[in-house]
C-alpha cells in the first residue's frame, strides 16, 4: 500500500514539476555593478528585477554578470551567457562602448538584445538589426531636445563631452538643433575626474552658456568644480547629468539647472506612478533614468512573453515590435529601426519640501521624435 | 586673455602635481624602505575620502572631517601592515602585487557593503569657497590653492622629518641596509608599521582633499594609483625629492597637454577633427614623457638606489 502511494506521489510530483518547468526563460543581464559606473547599473538591474517579481511570472531566469564598466570583459560574459547558459534574450549594459563591443557579435548569432540604456549612433542606421531593440533611445536623442531648447536662449554654447562613442553622438545631436554660435568644444577622457583645465578654457572662450554631457562620477567633479571655480556662465546638460543617482553627491548647485529627458517622476501617468511607488517602496530611493528605461524593459519582455513563444523567433520578434505594454514614458512605438519614438521633455533641477533633490518637467522639446539614423536603416 | 589662461592652466597643472604628490611620497616611501609595492595605496586614498565625506556629513565640518580622514588612512594602513603587507616583505614582487591586488578588491567591496553603490556628498568648506584675483587679471580658486599650499607644506614635513629627526635617520638607515639596522637594535617591525601609517596617511590626505572636488565613490582611488606609479619611476623609485619633481612633471604635462594640444592641432585640420585626437594625444601624453625620461635616465630622475 505504501510502496503504491509513494509511487503514485513520485508520479504526481513528476507531472506537476514537468508543467511547472515547462520552459523557462532565460535572459542574460551584462550591466555595470562595480567600479565609479555602478551607480547606473545597480538601479538597472533593481528596476529590472522588481518589474520581474511584481509580474509574478514564474517561467522566467535571470543571469546577472557585472561587467566592471570593461567591454573586454562584457564580450567574455556575453560569450559564457550565449554558449554556456543558452540564454534567450540578452539586456543590461549601460555604456555605449560596451554596446558596441558586445551587440553586433551578439545579435549576429541570433540572439535578441535589448538595450536599456545605450543607443550608439553606429547601431541605429545602416547596422541596424532585427535582433538589436533600443527600449531607451537614439544617443543623440537627450542632446538634440537640448539643443533646440538651447536656441530659446543662447547664441554662444561651449560644449563638452566624454570621448567616447556616446560623448560624440551627445555633440553631434546637440548640433543637430542648435542654430548659435560654438565658444569651445572639448573631448574629455572617460573617466576623468578633475576639470580644472577645461573650466579654465570655458571661462576664457567668452561663452554664454555650457552644455556638457558627462554621466555618473564625471558630471558630479564637473558640476562641484564647476560650482565652486565661480565662472557663473548658465550651464545645461542631457538628463544624464543631473540624473537621481547624481544629484544627492552634486548638491545644492544643481538647483535649477535645466537639463532633457524622455522621462522623469512627476510625468503623469499610471504606470509610471506605479513604477515610482513600487520602486521607492522596495529600495527606499527615488528612482533614476536608468532604472525607469531598464523598468521599461522588463515590462516590454513580459508583454512578449505573453503573445509569443520566445523560441519562435521570427512571432517573438513581431511581439516585441508591437511594443503592446505601459510604458513609464507615457506613449511609447518602435520606429522601422527598433528605436523608440517618443517624447522627449525639458526639465528643470528642484529642491522638494523633504530636502531631496529632484526633477519637474518644464516643457516639452519634441513630440513623437524619431532618430535621425533610421532612413538610413534598410529594415 | 592668453596670458591669464595661461597662468590659471600652469596653477590647475600644479595643484594636480600637489595632489599626485601626496599620493607618490607614500607609495615611493613604502618601496624605498620595505621594498614593497602597494597596490592598495589608491584604497587608503578612497578610505580617506570617505572618512571625510562621512565625518563632514556627521559632524557639518569639513576640518574634523580631515582629521578622521587621516586617522582612519593610517588607522587602517597600520591594520592592513600588521595584519598582510609584514608577511611580504621576503616575498618576491609578484607575490606583493597579487596580495595588495586582493587587498583592492577587499576593501572597494567592503566600502561598497558599508556606504552603498552611490557617490557621497563632500563641499569644501565655507572658509575656502570662492575664488582669488590673479595678477593680470584672472581668477584662481581659492580651494585649489589652498591644496597647493598644504603641498608644499607636506613637502617641507617631510623634508624635515627624514632630514632632522631620529625617525628620519632610521627611515634613511632602513632604505640603504635593512639588516644592519636591524642587528643595531632598531626595531624594524615598528619601524615599517610607522612608516606604512605615515604612507597612508598622507594618501588619505589627498583622498579627503581632492574629495570635496570630485565625487567621493567606491573606486575612485585606481585611476589615481596609475598616475602615481608614473611619479615614482619617473622620479626615481624610493626618492621623496624625485616624487615631488615627477609629480609637479605629470601634473603640469597633463594639464597643459589637455588644454593646449587640440588648439595646436586646429592650425592645421578642421577643429572638430582636432578636438577628438588632441583629446587622444593628450591623454598619451604623460607616458610619452615617461618613456622619454627613461630612454635617458633609465632608473629615474632622482634614483635612491642608482
Amino acid at each position: 500500500m505504501n510502496r503504491i502511494l509513494a509511487a503514485s506521489v513520485f508520479g504526481l510530483s513528476l507531472a506537476t514539476s514537468s508543467l511547472a518547468y515547462a520552459e523557462p526563460v532565460k535572459i542574460g543581464v551584462i550591466t555595470t555593478l562595480s567600479g565609479g559606473g555602478a551607480g547606473l547599473g545597480i538601479d538597472m538591474r533593481d528596476a529590472f528585477t522588481l518589474a520581474m517579481k511584481q509580474s509574478g511570472n514564474k517561467d522566467v531566469e535571470l543571469v546577472i554578470e557585472d561587467d566592471a564598466q570593461k567591454p573586454e570583459l562584457a564580450v567574455q560574459i556575453a560569450e559564457k551567457m550565449i554558449q554556456g547558459d543558452k540564454v534567450d534574450l540578452m539586456t543590461g549594459i549601460i555604456w555605449s562602448n560596451l554596446a558596441m563591443a558586445v551587440v553586433p557579435n551578439t545579435v549576429a548569432q541570433d540572439v535578441i538584445y535589448l538595450s536599456p540604456n545605450a543607443g550608439p549612433s553606429a547601431l541605429a542606421g545602416a547596422n541596424c538589426n532585427p535582433n538589436y531593440f533600443n527600449v531607451a533611445y537614439q544617443n543623440d536623442n537627450f542632446h538634440e531636445a537640448m539643443g533646440q531648447y538651447a536656441n530659446k536662449d543662447y547664441k554662444n554654447a561651449f560644449i563638452l563631452a566624454p570621448n567616447y562613442p556616446a560623448g560624440k553622438d551627445a555633440l553631434t545631436g546637440f548640433k543637430r538643433y542648435y542654430k548659435g554660435a560654438l565658444a569651445g568644444e572639448i573631448y574629455t577622457q572617460v573617466g576623468q575626474t578633475d576639470y580644472a583645465a577645461e573650466i579654465a578654457q570655458i571661462r576664457a572662450s567668452g561663452a554664454d552658456s555650457v552644455y556638457f554631457f558627462l554621466p555618473g562620477g564625471m558630471g558630479i567633479a564637473f558640476m562641484k568644480q564647476y560650482a565652486q571655480s565661480g565662472v557663473g556662465i548658465p550651464v545645461t546638460g542631457p538628463g544624464f547629468s543631473f540624473s537621481q543617482d547624481v544629484l544627492p553627491a552634486i548638491g545644492d548647485a544643481a538647483i535649477g539647472v535645466k537639463n532633457s529627458a524622455t522621462w522623469s517622476k512627476d510625468l503623469d501617468n499610471e504606470a509610471n506612478k506605479k513604477f515610482v511607488d513600487a520602486f521607492k517602496a522596495e529600495y527606499k530611493r527615488l528612482p533614476s533614468i536608468y532604472a525607469a528605461q531598464s523598468w521599461d524593459t522588463a515590462n516590454l519582455i513580459l508583454a512578449a512573453l505573453s503573445k509569443a513563444d520566445v523560441k519562435d523567433k521570427d512571432a517573438f520578434r513581431a511581439a516585441l515590435k508591437a511594443a503592446d505594454f505601459k510604458s513609464v514614458r507615457g506613449e511609447f512605438a518602435f520606429n522601422n529601426n527598433n528605436h523608440p519614438i517618443q517624447n522627449v521633455y525639458i526639465r528643470e533641477v528642484v529642491k522638494e519640501d523633504d530636502g531631496v533633490l529632484t526633477n519637474k518637467i518644464i516643457a516639452t522639446a519634441f513630440e513623437h521624435h524619431k532618430d535621425a539614423y533610421a532612413e538610413k536603416c534598410a529594415m | 586673455m592668453f596670458t591669464t589662461l595661461l597662468i590659471e592652466q600652469l596653477l590647475n597643472g600644479l595643484q594636480l602635481g600637489v595632489m599626485l604628490f601626496l599620493m607618490a611620497a607614500g607609495l615611493t616611501l613604502i618601496f624605498g624602505v620595505m621594498g614593497l609595492i602597494n597596490l592598495a595605496h589608491g584604497s587608503l586614498y578612497m578610505i580617506g575620502a570617505f572618512a571625510c565625506a562621512t565625518v563632514a556629513a556627521a559632524t557639518g565640518s569639513f576640518w574634523i572631517g580631515l582629521i578622521a580622514s587621516l586617522a582612519a588612512a593610517a588607522g587602517v594602513g597600520a591594520i592592513i601592515e600588521v595584519a598582510v603587507i609584514r608577511r611580504l616583505y621576503d616575498r618576491d614582487h609578484l607575490d606583493q602585487v597579487l596580495a595588495t591586488f586582493a587587498l583592492i578588491l577587499i576593501l572597494s567591496e567592503g566600502a561598497r557593503w558599508l556606504f552603498g553603490s552611490f557617490p557621497l556628498y563632500l563641499d569644501i568648506p565655507p572658509q575656502l569657497q570662492g575664488a582669488v584675483a590673479l595678477p593680470g587679471g584672472g581668477q584662481y580658486q581659492l580651494y585649489r590653492l589652498a591644496i597647493i599650499g598644504v603641498g608644499v607644506v607636506v613637502a617641507a614635513g617631510l623634508y624635515l622629518l627624514i632630514s632632522r629627526t631620529r625617525l628620519g635617520m632610521r627611515i634613511r638607515a632602513g632604505e640603504s641596509d635593512r639588516e644592519m639596522i636591524g642587528a643595531l637594535g632598531v626595531d624594524i617591525g615598528t619601524l615599517y608599521t610607522v612608516v606604512f601609517a605615515l604612507g597612508a596617511a598622507l594618501a588619505g590626505l589627498a583622498g579627503a582633499l581632492v574629495g570635496a572636488l570630485q565625487s567621493v565613490q567606491v573606486g575612485m582611488g585606481e585611476p589615481v594609483l596609475i598616475l602615481a606609479f608614473v611619479v615614482i619611476v619617473i622620479g626615481g623609485i624610493g626618492s621623496i625629492k624625485g616624487a615631488l619633481v615627477g609629480a609637479v612633471i605629470v601634473g603640469v604635462v597633463d594639464t597643459m597637454g589637455r588644454f593646449l594640444l587640440p588648439s595646436l592641432l586646429a592650425l592645421t585640420m578642421p577643429a572638430s577633427q582636432a578636438t577628438t585626437i588632441g583629446a587622444a594625444l593628450a591623454s598619451m601624453l604623460i607616458y610619452v614623457v615617461m618613456a622619454l625620461i627613461l630612454a635617458f635616465r633609465p632608473s629615474g630622475l632622482f634614483s635612491a638606489h642608482s
